[in-house]
């Protein structure tokens, strides 16, 4: 007998998505019991173990050429970031021209990765980014609490691609994930998901689990292989607004996350820490636990990204630093 | 510059191999000074030893490092005489008090001439600079620290309110960790009111001559600190020596045995800190990622020239395949090189008979059937070095599980039951150390309970502090070090004082 899901076709996830999850979880059912027992038979993460390798890792030493690679790389991989409420099309146009030449006229410097606005001024950073390869991307979602129905976070992403946004950051639903309605929060992000891929447009899907809210390791680890069974292109660990917003430790588990999913299905998922990265040293900190842990693979724009709106301009301060010879300054660097 | 984010997919491969690709970030060697001469260190002066001069090398390049002298009997007994003599005119009745502050002067100097003794001891025994920088120097200064704390509150340690020093003490330490072991040995003594006359390894004497100079630094009343350079024989001669009371031996088990049949019956006090053979265990619903990296520490730490390594991992049958396969991915990331680049995780091995000890072995678990995995990676052409290696499909009866090898070589044995793993843990002559890897508190337990060994350690490996006592069972040795425990050694405790 076969049960006709009710819902209208947005709102279900994909064939294919049904089909890797249940193959992944080895069950034919996809119900909150065979998602508990496959996330809870993850082998469990040791928070005292992750800080330390963590705190290892930031111990490398990145110097001269290695450096001058890595802060190139860094700015390449920045999701440019103004998500207030006080946002104007003109605060997103000057981001934008930040965005297409970050280092004051200076060609050679890469571009960012992308410019993440809130979905109203999707087409504002369109217009901005016009020709050029930097991406826009839109929260969307009932950004940054998630608490909304499930009608209005869809109306929400189809606006934004709508729009044209190349790229959705969603929330996810943590009161869903922390009360173990793992169904709920599955379904929210396939269907999500589909919504990116709707009339033909093909966005990027970057799921954000605000690892502040979830707190434990174990709950990170859990929440991105959910995020992932669900079709996410990239896992994101804050929105920035929360006291609690990117760790190194939280990014290293769930970099270990995006590489046991590599082994385990031949798909690689990217890896975006946001909130509180701030310094082109962290940036190297996050860069280095990056190619030690998922893999040189993954040192890439379309793998890796920080969400950030302070870092470049201290990535472009260093990196004039190491072309100079001296330390110019905050002055040297434009503010937007 | 190249342009990352306008690169092709393979190009931007090659950037990323290339970043990992650490450019080199070499800690300078300037900072120490190596004299190209060294005497011996006794009441307070270096002085010209009668012995013969030998050398002591960089294990990473062969070069000799500086000539040192090796003391023979005469030299013994001119470094015995004076610490017998600042023992009775002046130590013994320093009160803690003042014997405290000497304990942090010293602690203190440590901690300012950090960078100096790190770069000295990496250049002597070949271990990375990362390791001597964040682990051997941060923890010699924290037993000083530790023990000056002790000084003036003995009556307090449960000991007694009469306790004594013993007198002289004669310590002898091994290579792998030469400024951390001499604080070991140094630092409770010295609390307890004792004088000392230690002798380094011979292949790593450099930073106990410049912890002499420490010493005069500090303004350590002459002869209360005596350091004999040499080798075995030298070693011989102070811990045979008549006029000590006390000796503290850290090293082999046929060393140590030798020297507990020399001293029987004489009356000097003996602590023995000897071999391991480590077991591991793994349970099944250990966390995956923090487990591999603690086998790794375990093992690979100091190039596993550790007496505590975890050189036996016991896992779980029905985890064994993904946890080698986990292991052997994290093992090529590990870098091995010039010990003094910060990024080297692999330094040189210390000596060529080591090396030697080494490859024997390895040889051995082949011949004998087990399966040898070696990380690849480039060894430097000069120097001792030999690659991170892992044996699988090891079984008890084999050389590789059940001797010593003291090198960079893990034996991967599995286990179906809990007790299968603790027999087979403690089917060995050795009981230093032991792991638990399990995220179940009560199977934590219930595993201690059972295991032959001075320390265990739970989901973590390595972990030491002043505070904690270290010390082995059976073949490992006896007594213990570090915490209060640590000081009953260096303690004539109230019923010998009356029975003197």
């Amino acid at each position: 007998m076969t049960v006709v899901d009710p819902r209208p076709a947005g709102e279900r996830p994909t064939a294919a998505t049904l089909t890797l999850a249940r193959r992944v979880i080895n069950s034919a059912r996809l119900d909150d019991a065979a998602l508990r027992g496959f996330l809870h038979g993850l082998p469990g993460v040791d928070e005292v173990g992750a800080k330390a390798r963590a705190a290892g890792l930031a111990t490398r030493s990145i110097k001269t050429s290695s450096k001058a690679l890595a802060l190139d790389l860094a700015i390449s991989m920045v999701d440019l970031t103004t998500l207030e409420g006080a946002d104007t099309e003109g605060k997103v146009r000057a981001l934008c021209a930040k965005a297409l030449q970050p280092e004051h006229a200076n060609t050679d410097c890469p571009r960012v990765a992308a410019v993440c606005v809130y979905n109203d001024l999707v087409p504002v950073a369109l217009h901005a980014l016009r020709g050029s390869d930097v991406k826009v991307a839109a929260v969307a979602t009932a950004f940054p609490s998630g608490r909304a129905s499930r009608a209005v976070k869809l109306t929400d992403t189809a606006e934004a691609i709508r729009a044209g946004a190349h790229e959705i950051d969603m929330v996810i639903d943590r009161g869903a994930f922390l009360a173990g309605r793992y169904l709920q929060v599955f379904e929210e992000i396939a269907a999500v998901a589909e919504a990116c891929r709707a009339d033909g447009a093909r966005a990027h899907l970057k799921v954000i689990l605000e690892t502040g809210e979830l707190v434990t390791l174990d709950n990170v680890r859990r929440a991105s292989f959910l995020a992932m069974l669900a079709g996410a292109d990239f896992v994101k660990t804050s929105t920035g607004k929360v006291p609690v917003a990117a760790t190194l430790p939280v990014t290293l588990v769930m970099l270990e996350a995006v590489r046991d999913w590599h082994r385990q299905t031949g798909i690689r998922i990217g890896v975006k820490p946001a909130g509180g990265i701030r310094s082109a040293k962290d940036a190297l900190k996050y860069l280095v636990t990056v190619a030690e842990t998922a893999g040189p693979e993954w040192l890439t724009p379309d793998r890796f990204r920080f969400g950030a709106s302070t870092l470049l301009n201290d990535l472009l301060m260093q990196r004039r630093k190491l072309a100079m010879g001296h330390y110019a300054g905050p002055d040297y660097v434009t503010i937007d | 510059m190249t342009h990352p984010a306008a690169t092709s997919a393979p190009g931007r491969l090659a950037l990323a191999e290339r970043f990992l690709h650490y450019a080199p970030a070499p800690e300078s060697r300037s900072i120490v000074d190596i004299r190209p001469a060294y005497g011996l260190f006794i009441d307070g002066a270096f002085v010209e030893g009668d012995g013969e001069r030998f050398s002591t090398i960089n294990p990473a390049d062969e070069k000799v490092l500086a000539e040192v002298t090796s003391a023979n009997a005469a030299d013994v007994d001119r470094a015995v005489v004076a610490a017998r003599r600042a023992s009775e005119r002046v130590w013994s009745a320093t009160p803690g008090t003042e014997r405290a502050k000497y304990l942090f002067r010293i602690a203190r100097l440590i901690q300012e001439r950090g960078r100096e003794l790190a770069v000295l001891e990496t250049l002597d025994n070949g271990k990375p600079i990362k390791e001597s920088r964040d682990f051997d120097v941060p923890a010699a200064a924290a037993h000083f620290f530790y023990y000056a704390g002790w000084a003036d509150k003995l009556e307090y340690a449960g000991y007694g309110p009469t306790v004594r020093p013993r007198g002289v003490v004669g310590q002898v330490i091994p290579w792998n960790f030469p400024l951390l072991m001499l604080a070991w040995k140094i630092a409770p003594a010295l609390a307890t009111g004792n004088t000392v006359v230690l002798k380094p390894a011979e292949t790593t004497p450099l930073s106990a001559l410049l912890f002499a100079e420490i010493c005069q630094q500090a303004d350590l009343p002459p002869g209360v600190v005596n350091i004999l350079t040499g080798a075995g024989e030298t070693g011989r001669l102070l811990v045979e020596h008549e006029g000590i009371d006390k000796v503290a031996f850290t090293g082999s088990t046929q060393v140590g045995k030798a020297i507990a049949r020399a001293i029987a019956g004489t009356g000097t006090g003996l602590t023995l800190e000897l071999g391991g053979k480590a077991a591991n265990i793994v349970y099944d619903d250990a966390p995956i990622d923090e487990t591999v990296e603690g086998i790794v520490n375990g093992i690979f730490f100091n190039q596993g020239h550790v007496c505590c390594a975890g050189s036996r991992l016991l896992v779980q049958e029905s985890i064994a395949e993904e946890v080698v396969e986990r292991l052997q991915r994290r093992l090529s990331t590990l870098r091995l090189g010039d010990p003094l680049d910060k990024n080297t995780d692999i330094g040189a091995i210390n000596s060529q008979a080591q090396l030697d000890r080494i490859r024997e072995l390895t040889a051995a678990g082949e011949a004998e059937g087990a399966q040898r995995w070696s990380a690849t990676c480039e060894l430097p052409e000069r120097g001792y070095w030999f690659a991170p290696t892992v044996f699988t499909d090891v079984s008890q009866a084999h050389r590789i599980a059940s001797e010593e090898v003291f090198g960079p070589v893990l034996s991967v044995l599995t286990f179906r039951t809990p007790d299968e793993a603790i027999a087979k843990a403690n089917n060995t002559p050795y009981g230093l150390s032991a792991g638990i890897w399990t995220d179940k508190g009560s199977r934590i337990l219930w595993t201690a309970d059972r295991l032959r060994a001075g320390v265990v350690w739970a989901n973590t490996f390595n972990q030491f502090d002043p505070s904690s006592p270290f010390g082995g069972y059976k073949e490992s040795g006896y007594g213990r070090e570090g915490g209060r425990h640590g000081l009953e050694p260096y303690l004539a405790l109230a019923t010998e004082v009356d029975a003197a």
